[in-house]
């Protein structure tokens, strides 16, 4: 009996180890993130945040343009797949619930969502950026092709099934006595939608599109191969910019200097508050919506 | 005259109605377009390139034409073979705590702090494992890339591991206990054998991400333009070579680029199917 | 935390390392790597030792070999005193082929462009912004129909290529060392950003109107346009292994560590440089092995300088200053 026990605390004992251990690992994430930059925050205080020049001959790291090129990109993003995720969301939850070709399509927007970063910017660099130049040859802006706005387009398209799976769930849970009463009173099926579903679900929706914005900004390789890697601030919506993820896929491995280390570590920082900001308020509103 | 209006609005009602689901048709057409696109110009491309020479040999120098990604393919097995060896351990305890423990305060901790892990971007975690493995370690090796990719891999597994045995019946456990079993035994020999299918699902789906994970290696595994099999030496996998040879102005290394896009692909597509497949054969609960 | 984690590690090395073979890791330049590429798999069809050459840039190989990740790190920047002071233990610099930076260009219905030094300052600084700008046409009337946005291409990446060309057009345009001055990565006034020599060919060969800078070889196997450039005698010159060469005619000092650009010499290119591998003098630190040591000793000290093959022509010139026994003398293991 008593070896029994043993064995039961013992158990017990290393399954809360394992547990410390991942603990730990975030613990170590964080403190390397904040022990590192702490160079780089000491010496500019906030200009880190708010200096445009990014100069590493001038040992000079202000790093506005990237957290721009960051937020532009995922933003922009974000406005072009919402009308595509919203009505890949209405037609799994709403129009076709059920049957083969809801099962086959929700396959197919997986599918979407299993394809590596590297092979999303491998296609986007063969064919997108083609596609934007001749635009921009269109528009009489120099077809550069590569900048923020294709790294948004990529990035709109590797955001949609993220969104749309979210959404779904939302639109699914909304009570199907609901929509039946508004059904019976005369309602059309769009105006079910407008008047039931989306005022019912918006929070659950929002909190999808919150998640996809997170994933978004930490997006590095498809970014990096089509944002044209310019560390100047954006101008427009086609110039080469950087992303922090991208500055850092670039410079990190050859960061010589230990403020130009410090610098890039404080950009991984910014980047992680970001994004775990983000993600919070994300889970948050699920958390509510589904109590 | 009313009528004539009620009726121009109700026609009105139904056009729109109408109108907004076409729109929508359109729109999940639009938006799935891509993944052919995606899917039709890696395989075109690819798929005549892959044969026995391309599987098995190494890349040659630059301007020789012909050669391989068998270091690529070999470094990327052994990569997510280590961060899978790292990982599912911790992954399926964690999980199996966050179910056990539900409500305790460590449970909550290690909720978020899974939570926080899984928001993590890619490319930080690359920075984290160089700073707290490469650089103590002296030196690029497989073994910090495994780290970094089982990184990602155990937010992935803890979740799925807590989902599948949190909607074990109850009265599993408990028959286990009431017939006098420890509780060791129990999590081990009953609680983990029912849910494992589920947990082993969520591993082949973490799997099927990390292989194609990038951002991550580029400052631990490296590269190699050999075949590698000492953990503590660099090594090649087949996204870096994606993105290495992707960009360069070579029609060879394109070549090679698009087959070992092709192999990826087809590596992660089995994995997605085989876990499906799984958790629709043996789901039991 | 660190601590108890390096040791764990340290732990695990001293397990593994029993049944490692040898293999040295090197990084650092892209310049160079059509040349390492073909040399490395050249000593290990002969000698089947393996050397791992990663293409990441020459701030990434001197980044590396500075926290002595890497067996050798490459660059073709030569590391400037004051970090060469910083680093833990004396470092040397092994020169290992000389190349030339061209000034690369897509544009349809342009052959042979020429450009004055003036020029091509102007057009990197962003002043001059189309192809048919009057002093383009001026030495190239052919240029004269074509009204397009001139787009520049450049580094992404910290890189020896653009110390060399930034430290040419330093040189040559007082404008150019005030405002953007030069080094392994600067803060460029206009155009993209492309990662590694391969990266830059890749997208001036895919964007028309662009101009970059890269090595010759990586214009001469893909077949791209480059420039005559207008050296320092007045002579318009190609870049080619001749005119790289005779840039290096010049005095050399012991460590060879100099700018060949903007040479004296009468048929110099103006973009030319060294490359070099830059290793620990003393090959025994941080716990490598001896046999580690002497294997990288056999590769740069022995085999890099007398048996090596000579690089064709077309690829990169080769180093006839690393031939000469002065050289020699590198490595202690």
């Amino acid at each position: 009996m008593n070896k029994v026990l043993n064995f039961d605390t013992g158990f017990v004992w290393s399954m809360r180890l394992m547990a410390l251990l991942v603990i730990g690992l975030v613990v170590a994430v964080g403190y390397v993130l904040v022990q590192g930059s702490s160079e780089a925050f000491q010496k500019f205080g906030l200009s880190f945040i708010t200096g445009r020049e990014w100069d590493p001959i001038m040992g000079s790291y202000g790093s506005l343009p990237f957290i721009v090129g960051s937020l532009l990109t995922a933003f922009l993003a974000l406005l072009i797949s919402i009308p595509f995720s919203m009505s890949i969301a209405l037609y799994l939850g709403e129009f076709a619930n059920k049957g083969k070709i809801s099962a086959i399509f929700t396959s197919l927007v997986e599918l979407l969502a299993g394809i590596p970063s590297v092979i999303y910017g491998f296609w986007a660099l063969f064919y997108l950026v083609p596609v934007v130049r001749w635009i921009q040859e269109r528009l009489d802006i120099p077809p550069i092709g590569v900048g923020i706005f294709s790294a948004a387009l990529i990035l709109a398209i590797m955001i949609i099934p993220f969104s749309a799976s979210i959404a779904r769930e939302v639109i699914r849970m909304v009570p199907v006595g609901l929509k039946e009463a508004a059904y019976a009173l005369g309602a059309t099926r769009l105006e079910v939608i407008k008047d039931v579903v989306l005022p019912v679900g918006k929070s659950g929706i929002f909190a999808g599109i919150m998640l996809a914005l997170g994933r978004a900004l930490g997006e590095t390789m498809a970014v990096t191969m089509v944002i044209g890697n310019n560390n100047i601030m954006p101008d427009s919506l086609f110039s080469p910019a950087n992303t922090i993820a991208s500055l850092l896929a670039n410079e990190f491995a050859e960061a010589d200097s230990s403020l130009y280390v410090s610098s890039l570590v404080g950009l991984g920082l910014v980047l992680f508050v970001m994004t775990a900001l983000i993600n919070f308020l994300g889970k948050m509103l699920i958390r509510r919506l589904s109590k | 005259m009313k009528l004539v209006n009620r009726k121009r609005r109700t026609a009105r009602r139904y056009f729109l109605d109408r109108l907004v689901r076409y729109s929508v048709y359109f729109l999940c057409g639009v938006a799935i377009l891509p993944l052919f696109f995606i899917f039709g110009f890696i395989f075109s491309k690819g798929i005549t390139i892959l044969d026995w020479e391309f599987l098995t040999s190494l890349p040659k120098s630059i301007g020789e034409s012909g050669g391989g990604v068998v270091n690529a393919i070999t470094g990327s097995l052994y990569l997510v073979g280590i961060a899978a060896s790292v990982a599912i351990p911790l992954g399926v305890a964690a999980g199996t705590y966050l179910s056990e423990y539900r409500g305790s305060k460590l449970a909550n901790i290690l909720g978020q702090a899974v939570d926080v892990l899984n928001g993590v971007p890619s490319i930080v975690i690359g920075l984290v494992v160089y700073e707290l493995v490469v650089l103590p370690m002296g030196g690029f090796s497989a073994i910090s890339g495994g780290i970094a990719l089982g990184m990602i891999m155990i937010p992935v597994i803890t979740r799925s591991t807590e989902e599948t045995l949190k909607m074990l019946p109850k009265s599993l456990k408990e028959a286990s206990l009431a017939l006098g079993a420890s509780y060791a035994t129990t999590v081990l020999r009953v609680v983990l054998p029912a849910g494992l299918t589920g947990i082993i699902t969520g591993i082949l789906v973490s799997l099927a991400r990390v292989a194609g994970e990038t951002a991550p290696l580029l400052f631990t595994a490296f590269g190699n333009p050999f075949v590698n099999l000492d953990p503590l030496k660099p090594v090649s996998s087949l996204p870096a070579l994606i993105f290495n040879y992707a960009v360069s102005p070579y029609e060879d290394w394109h070549r090679l680029a698009w087959g070992s896009a092709c192999v990826l692909l087809l590596g992660i597509l089995a994995l997605n199917l085989f876990s499906r497949w799984l958790s629709r054969r043996y789901r039991w609960y | 935390m660190k601590k108890t984690i390096s040791a764990l590690l340290i732990g695990l090395t001293a397990v593994t390392g029993v049944m490692a073979e040898t293999e040295i890791l090197g990084a650092g330049a892209t310049f160079p790597y059509p040349l390492y590429s073909k040399m490395f798999n050249e000593y290990y069809a002969k000698k089947q030792v393996k050397v791992n050459y990663q293409s990441i840039g020459s701030g990434g190989g001197v980044k590396q070999i500075m926290s002595e990740t890497v067996d050798f790190g490459a660059t073709d920047g030569f590391i400037e005193d004051a970090p060469l002071k910083e680093a833990k233990r004396p470092l040397v610099h092994i020169p290992t082929c000389l190349g030339a930076v061209s000034v690369s260009y897509n544009v349809q219905g342009l052959s042979n462009l020429k450009l004055t030094p003036a020029l091509v300052a102007d057009i990197f600084l962003g002043k001059i912004t189309k192809w048919n700008d009057a002093k383009i046409v001026a030495i190239n009337p052919s240029a004269k129909v074509l009204d397009k946005k001139i787009l520049v291409v450049h580094r992404s990446d910290g890189s020896g290529t653009t110390s060399i060309f930034t430290d040419y057009l330093a040189k040559v345009s007082p404008e150019w060392k005030t405002s953007v001055g030069a080094g392994k990565s600067v803060s460029w006034p206009t155009g993209l950003g492309a990662k590694g020599n391969e990266g830059v060919s890749g997208l001036v060969k895919q964007m028309p109107g662009s101009i970059g800078y890269i090595e010759i070889a990586y214009a001469r196997q893909n077949k791209m346009a480059v420039a005559t450039i207008q050296n320092k005698a007045g002579n318009w010159i190609v870049p080619d292994l001749a005119s790289a060469a005779s840039a290096a005619a010049i005095k050399i000092p012991d460590d060879t560590r100099i700018n060949l650009t903007d040479s004296d010499a009468k048929n110099a290119y103006p973009i030319a440089g060294f490359t070099w591998i830059v290793v620990y003098k003393d090959q025994n630190y941080g716990g490598r092995s001896k046999a580690q040591g002497q294997e990288v000793a056999k590769l740069l000290g022995g085999w890099f300088m007398k048996e090596a093959p000579m690089p064709n022509p077309s690829i990169t010139a080769s180093c006839p200053q690393t031939r000469s026994p002065r050289l020699k003398r590198f490595l202690r293991v």
